[in-house]
C-alpha cells in the first residue's frame, strides 16, 4: 500500500500553490529567507537516522485489516490516513510530507510485533499510529521500547501502564468509568449494580474500578460475571439479572458478543428504557452489529460521540464521511486514532526535531484544539485529558449525548485505592 | 523409482549438509538481523514440522493439535524468563512486588505453587521438553490404547488446543490471560533484546534444529522408522505380526510433542512473549500446512516448506497489507493441487533425474543401495 491517493491530492493542491504563487511571484520574491525558514535543515531535525528527507516524513500505520479484529480497527486505519491527508494539505510536519508505509497486524499479536520491528528498524518511521487491543500493544510495547520508537495508541483500555514510546490517546479505565458511575449514583439514584464483562484484562480490570468505587459510596454489587470472548449463550445470567434486581447492569461486553447478548436481554423482557444499563464497551461501531432497536435505552460511556455538537466534530465527520463514504460511522476509538497523527504533529514543532527523545519530552503539556472531542491535553504521563460524556443509545444506531462532566478527567493509570 | 545417488542415507546426509549450509552460511551472510530474526522465528515452527513429518508422513497419526506442543513448551521457556524479570526492583510500583506483573492486576498476592520451580532454568529447560512429551503420553495412551486413529484422532487434538486456549484466557491471573506472558528481558542476566543475542539464538535455534532432523533422520532408519511405515500402510497386519501399535504410536507422538515443545521455547526466547495465540486450532493447523507445502514424506521439504510459507506470509502481507490473505490462499490450493506431494515430491520428479543425468555423464551408474529408503 502507497499513499498514492495522498500524494495525487497533495500533488493537485501543489498545483493550485504554484498557480497561487505564480500571481504572488513579486511578493515571494522578496523573502525567500522566510521561505527557508519554514524547513529546517533536514541534519538539525532529524538526529537519529529516522526516515526523514529534505521534503517527506515516513511513519507507520499498523492495525489489524484482515482478521477478527479488522472491523474495529479499519475505522482507526481510515481516521489516521485522513489525519495525514489533512497534515499534508496543510504542508506537512516541519515543511515535510507525510508518507505512511501500512502493516497489517493480522489480529494476531505476534504478528504486530514482528510488523513493529519491520517499521521501527527497516523502515526508520518517525511514528507508528496502531494497535487496538490491549494485547497486540502489551506485544509490541518491548519492540518500542528497545529500538526507541514512538506509538500513538488509540483505544480506551485498563491503564496499569505508562511508557515514554507510547502516547495513549484513549481514555484509561477510571476516566471512562468514575464520572459515569458517579452520575447513575446522582441521577438514577442507583443503590445495586451487576457487572458483566468478558473475560480477559480490560473488562477485568475495569470492574475491579468500578466496584471499588461502587463500594467506597456505600452502594452494593449484586453480581459480578465473566464471559469468555466470543461467547453467545447470556440467558443464565439474564435470569440471576431477573431474580436480583440490580438497579444498574453493568456491561462490558466485547465484540460479536454484544450482539447475542442485547438481543437475548430484550428477548427475555428486560426493557432498557426502564432497566438501567451502562456500558463502556459500545460504540456507534458495535451498534451497526447489534441494531439500534435491540440497545436503544442503554447509557454508554464514552469521550466521544458522532453526534457531538462542536464545530470541529462536525467539520470532522464531513471530512471522514467525504473520504470513506457517507455511510461511515465514526466510534469513539475512531476519533482517537484521528488525535493520533495531530498531536505528534503538534509535538514534532513544538519540540523543532522528529528525534524521538525529544518528541517524548516534548509530549506532556501538547494542546490540541481542534480535536473533534473538544479541547484535550497530553499529561505528564503520556494519557490524554479529556471529558467524559454520557451517550443514549437510540434506535437510529446513534447517541443523544445527555451528559458531559464540567471539567477535563485527568488521567491515573495506576489509580491509588483502586488496586 | 529409479535409485539415484540422492536418495538413500547419503542423499539425506548430503541434504541436511545443505541446509546447514543454508540456515548457518548463506543466509546469515545475506540478511541482516531484522530479517535473520525472522528466519529464525520461522525455522521454530520448522520443529513442529519436521516433527509432523514423522508422526503424520511416516506413522500416518494427523494432529490437528501440535499447537499445544508448542504452546507449553513456548510457556515453559517464558514462566523462566518472566519470573526472572519481575524482580522486586523492577516491579517494586505493584501492590505485590516480586511477582509477574498480570498476577497483581489480577489481585494475586503470592506466585502460585506450579509457578515456583521455574525460578530454575535446569527445571525449565527439562520442562520445556518433558510437559509436551507428558501430555502427549497421555493423550497417547488413551487414543491409541483405544485403537482411536485418523480423523477421530485429528479431531480430538484439535478439541484439546481449543481447550488449552480456554483455560489459558480464562486463568489470566495464572498464566497471562489472551495477552500471554510479555516483556520478557534477561535469560541468567544475558540480555536477549540486543542484535548480539539474536543472532547467537538464531544459530543456536538452527543448530538445535539440524540436530533435531538428524534424530528423525536416525529414527526412521532404524527398525522402528520402518515398523511406523508399516502401521502405517497396513496397521492390522502389523498387530497381527505380533507388535503392541498403541506403544509405538504413542512413542512417535511424544517425540513429535518433544520437538515442538524446544520449537516454542526457541520462539519465546526470540520473539521475546509467548500468548494463547499460538495454541489453539488455527496455528495448529497452519503447522500441518507447512508441511504439507514442503512435502509431508520429507523432513527436508517441511523445513524448506515452513520457510516458504512464512517468507510468503510476510513479504505478501508487506506489500499488500488488505489483500495478502488471497495470495496465502492461493497459493496452498495451487500447491495441493499442482505438487500433492509438496515442495519434496517436486524436487524428487524433476529435479533429482536431471542432477541424476548431470552426474551420470561424467560417472558410470553406480548400483543404488539397497536399502528401502523410507519412502
Amino acid at each position: 500500500m502507497s499513499s498514492d491517493d495522498i500524494r495525487k491530492d497533495s500533488h493537485d493542491a501543489l498545483r493550485r500553490k504554484l498557480l497561487l504563487g505564480m500571481a504572488a511571484l513579486p511578493a515571494a520574491a522578496m523573502m525567500p529567507r522566510l521561505a527557508f525558514a519554514q524547513a529546517p535543515a533536514t541534519a538539525a531535525i532529524n538526529t537519529t537516522g529516522l526516515a526523514v528527507t529534505d521534503s517527506t516524513v515516513k511513519v507507520g500505520i499498523l492495525h489489524s485489516v484482515t482478521g477478527t479484529m479488522s472491523i474495529s480497527e479499519t475505522g482507526s486505519v481510515e481516521a489516521e490516513k485522513l489525519a495525514i491527508q489533512q497534515i499534508n494539505e496543510m504542508g506537512g510536519v516541519l515543511g515535510r510530507k507525510i508518507e505512511f508505509i501500512q502493516e497489517d497486524g493480522a489480529s494476531d499479536w505476534p504478528t504486530f510485533a514482528e510488523k513493529s520491528r519491520k517499521l521501527l528498524v527497516n523502515d526508520k518511521v518517525a511514528a507508528v499510529f496502531g494497535c487496538w487491543t490491549s494485547a497486540s500493544r502489551k506485544a509490541v510495547l518491548p519492540v518500542f521500547e528497545q529500538y526507541n520508537g514512538m506509538l500513538y495508541y488509540p483505544t480506551f483500555y485498563e491503564g496499569l501502564e505508562q511508557s515514554k514510546n507510547v502516547i495513549y490517546t484513549g481514555q484509561e479505565a477510571t476516566q471512562q468509568i468514575l464520572a459515569g458511575l458517579d452520575w447513575v449514583f446522582k441521577e438514577k439514584g442507583a443503590k445495586s449494580f451487576y457487572l458483566i464483562g468478558s473475560d480477559y484484562i480490560w473488562p477485568r480490570t475495569s470492574n475491579k474500578i468500578a466496584r471499588k468505587h461502587i463500594e467506597k459510596n456505600g452502594f452494593k454489587v449484586a453480581g459480578e460475571e465473566y464471559f469468555p470472548l466470543g461467547h453467545t449463550q447470556f440467558n443464565s445470567v439474564i435470569n440471576k439479572i431477573k431474580l436480583t434486581k440490580p438497579d444498574v447492569i453493568y456491561a462490558i461486553v466485547v465484540g460479536g458478543s454484544n450482539v447475542a447478548f442485547y438481543k437475548q436481554l430484550k428477548a427475555a423482557g428486560i426493557d432498557l428504557k426502564k432497566q438501567t444499563l451502562m456500558t463502556i464497551s459500545v460504540t456507534e461501531d458495535e451498534m451497526l452489529g447489534i441494531g439500534g432497536e435491540n440497545i436503544a435505552g442503554a447509557y454508554a460511556c464514552m469521550k466521544y460521540f458522532q453526534s457531538l455538537d462542536n464545530p470541529n466534530n462536525k467539520a470532522f465527520v464531513e471530512a471522514f464521511k467525504k473520504m470513506w463514504g457517507a455511510d461511515s460511522v465514526i466510534g469513539d476509538v475512531t476519533q482517537a486514532a484521528y488525535l493520533g497523527p495531530w498531536l505528534w504533529k503538534l509535538t514534532v514543532e513544538k519540540a523543532g526535531s522528529f528525534d524521538i527523545d525529544k518528541v517524548a519530552a516534548a509530549s506532556p503539556g501538547i494542546e490540541f484544539k481542534g480535536a473533534p472531542e473538544g479541547y484535550v491535553r497530553i499529561h505528564e504521563n503520556h494519557h490524554l485529558w479529556s471529558k467524559t460524556r454520557i451517550g443514549l443509545a437510540k434506535a437510529d444506531g446513534q447517541f443523544d449525548v445527555i451528559h458531559e462532566t464540567a471539567e477535563l478527567m485527568e488521567p491515573d493509570p495506576f489509580p491509588k485505592g483502586y488496586q | 523409482m529409479t535409485r539415484s545417488f540422492l536418495t538413500g542415507t547419503r542423499g539425506e546426509l548430503l541434504g541436511v549438509g545443505v541446509l546447514a549450509l543454508l540456515v548457518l552460511l548463506v543466509l546469515p551472510l545475506s540478511l541482516d538481523v531484522f530479517r535473520l530474526n525472522l528466519v529464525g522465528k520461522y525455522l521454530t515452527y520448522a520443529f513442529v514440522a519436521v516433527g509432523l513429518v514423522l508422526c503424520w508422513g511416516s506413522a500416518g497419526i494427523l494432529s490437528l493439535g501440535q499447537g499445544i506442543f508448542f504452546g507449553l513448551g513456548g510457556y515453559c521457556m517464558a514462566m523462566f524468563l518472566k519470573l526472572e524479570a519481575s524482580n522486586p526492583e523492577a516491579t517494586k510500583i505493584q501492590s505485590t512486588p516480586g511477582i509477574p506483573d498480570f498476577m497483581d492486576w489480577n489481585q494475586l498476592t503470592s506466585l502460585p505453587w506450579f509457578w515456583e520451580p521455574f525460578h530454575s532454568l535446569t527445571f525449565s529447560l527439562a520442562a520445556v521438553v518433558l510437559v509436551p512429551s507428558a501430555l502427549a503420553f497421555v493423550i497417547g495412551v488413551a487414543m491409541f490404547k483405544r485403537r482411536v486413529g485418523g480423523v477421530y484422532f485429528a479431531i480430538i487434538t484439535q478439541a484439546i488446543a481449543a481447550i488449552l486456549t480456554i483455560l489459558i484466557v480464562g486463568q489470566q491471573g495464572y498464566t497471562g490471560g489472551i495477552n500471554g506472558i510479555t516483556d520478557l528481558r534477561t535469560l541468567k542476566g544475558w540480555d536477549i533484546r540486543t542484535d548480539e543475542a539474536k543472532l547467537v539464538l538464531y544459530f543456536v535455534n538452527a543448530a538445535l534444529l539440524l540436530g533435531c532432523i538428524l534424530l528423525c533422520l536416525a529414527v526412521r532408519r532404524s527398525k522402528l522408522g520402518r515398523i511406523l511405515v508399516a502401521l502405517r500402510d497396513k496397521e492390522d497386519r502389523v498387530r497381527f505380526s505380533g507388535y503392541d501399535v498403541a506403544n509405538f504410536k504413542t512413542f512417535v507422538f511424544c517425540l513429535a510433542a518433544a520437538l515442538a515443545g524446544v520449537g516454542g521455547a526457541m520462539f519465546t526466547l526470540q520473539v521475546g512473549f509467548m500468548s494463547p495465540s499460538f495454541v489453539g486450532i488455527v496455528p495448529s493447523i497452519e503447522l500441518v500446512i507447512y508441511c504439507a507445502v514442503g512435502g509431508r514424506l520429507s523432513l527436508l521439504g517441511a523445513v524448506y516448506g515452513t520457510l516458504l510459507v512464512n517468507w510468503a506470509k510476510t513479504s505478501f502481507s508487506e506489500s499488500f497489507p488488505e489483500l495478502w490473505l488471497f495470495a496465502m490462499g492461493a497459493l496452498f490450493i495451487g500447491v495441493v493441487m499442482a505438487f500433492p506431494n509438496g515442495l519434496a515430491g517436486l524436487f524428487q520428479t524433476h529435479v533429482v533425474p536431471r542432477l541424476d543425468r548431470l552426474r551420470g555423464r561424467g560417472l558410470p551408474p553406480v548400483p543404488g543401495p539397497t536399502r528401502m529408503a523410507a519412502e
